[in-house]
């Protein structure tokens, strides 16, 4: 018969605390929560809330990887608290801190408001190639069509990336791994013709060409869109179009 | 509620020390240092060259002291480490799809390595080393 009995396990969190009404900068703060190894880190700091201290702030919302909000640096390390297993971090310490590279409005909630409207600037949805109306049927897409973009389009948002890419640390104009993959993915889908536009944005210094290839984005990211990959595909399709435009362009588009 | 967003510096120039991923991308970059020297070394060869017999056989004679020895076998070995660096991601970049299935990795890759190859063989052959 198997043991179906729970690994009961004390564990220390040290967690960044951050009340902008009261502090003038963070701290870490140690706790001693008596957890189940089975548990991912968000259960226990919902346990910790829930039985030691209820003043403790941070995002949650699904618990199973899909809403992209409870993103956070977790031994170092930019990890969804929902899909981080406690039995993975065997250390009887875990540290927990608010993403890095975002300014931190209280405790481990980041403010996303710069990722946001970096999000709106590469107008990640689909902009019709040529108008059509309800009577011409919905629009064909074959299963090649689709695997162009599907990858780029598991995106939910959660902003790890940007906490992996040092050249959004140091440079926080650049709009980042999250957004142009979401552009990319736009721009790859056959029924979309919002390309030229979103060229604008992305085809920049503050877009791709802030890029070195780094890779970390992709290595964090929890559903496998391989920002980094979508960056890379970007240059090179921006590289083509500045040649056709400067020494081809004969070369009709 | 006031909002005061706290804003964690980060710092300029010992970041790359913060996670093993980032020391690994700077190793890459510190490579193309060497073969940016070594591109100099050969820019001065030409120099010697076209400056006449007498500064080319200074030129060869300079080539083949031991610190410069050293430095052609560190250059060598980081252009190694550059190319393999670059090839192995090049799948990244350049993906291709056939019908509804991506090329395997291997194929961009490996077509990097054999133009590599090739070309080198080229050079060599058309260097008059065979
Ligand atoms: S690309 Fe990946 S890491 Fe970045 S926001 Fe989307 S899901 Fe998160
Ligand atoms: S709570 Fe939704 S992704 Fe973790």
């Amino acid at each position: 018969m198997t043991d179906n009995r729970l690994a009961a396990r004390q564990i220390e969190l040290e967690i960044l605390r951050y009340d902008p009404e009261k502090d003038q900068e963070p701290h870490f703060e140690r706790y001693s929560v008596p957890c189940i190894n089975e548990w991912c880190v968000l259960d226990a700091l919902n346990h910790l809330k829930d039985s030691i201290d209820p003043t403790l702030a941070y995002r949650w919302s699904c618990h199973m990887q899909v809403c992209g909000s409870c993103g956070m640096m977790i031994n170092g390390e930019p990890k969804l608290a929902c899909k981080a297993m406690l039995r993975d971090y065997p250390d009887a310490v875990i540290r927990i801190e608010p993403l890095a590279h975002f300014p931190v409005e209280r405790d481990l909630v980041s403010v996303a408001d710069d990722f946001m409207d970096k999000l709106k600037r590469v107008k990640p949805y689909l902009i019709p190639g040529k108008v059509r109306v309800p009577t011409e049927g919905e629009y064909k897409q074959t299963p090649a069509q689709l695997k162009r973009y599907r990858q780029f389009a598991m995106c939910i948002n959660c902003m790890l990336c940007y906490a992996a890419c040092p050249e959004y640390g140091l440079q926080p104009k650049f709009i980042g791994p999250a957004a142009i993959s979401l552009a990319h993915r736009y721009n790859q889908d056959s029924r979309d013709g919002g390309r030229d536009e979103r060229q604008e944005e992305i085809a920049t210094n503050e877009g791709v060409w802030e890029c070195t290839f780094v890779g970390a984005c992709s290595e964090v990211c929890p559903k496998h869109v391989d920002p980094a990959a979508a960056l890379q595909q970007v240059k090179v399709a921006s590289t083509v179009d500045w040649y056709l435009e400067h020494f081809m362009s004969w070369v009709k588009k | 509620m006031s909002r005061r967003p706290y804003v964690r510096e980060v710092p300029p120039t010992s970041w790359y020390f913060r996670m093993p991923r980032y020391m690994r991308y700077m190793a890459r970059e510190v490579t193309s240092i060497f073969i940016g020297i070594y591109t100099m070394i050969m820019v001065f060869g030409l120099a010697a060259l076209a400056a006449g017999p007498e500064r080319w056989d200074a030129f060869l004679k300079a080539l083949q002291t031991p610190l410069s020895l050293t430095f052609h076998w560190l250059a060598l070995a980081f252009a190694l480490y550059n190319s393999f660096t670059w090839f192995n991601v090049a799948p990244k970049a350049l993906p291709i799809q056939v019908g509804e299935e991506l090329m395997p990795d291997i194929v961009v890759a490996g077509g990097h390595y054999v133009v590599w190859v090739l070309l080198s063989l080229f050079i060599l052959f058309w260097a008059g080393v065979f």
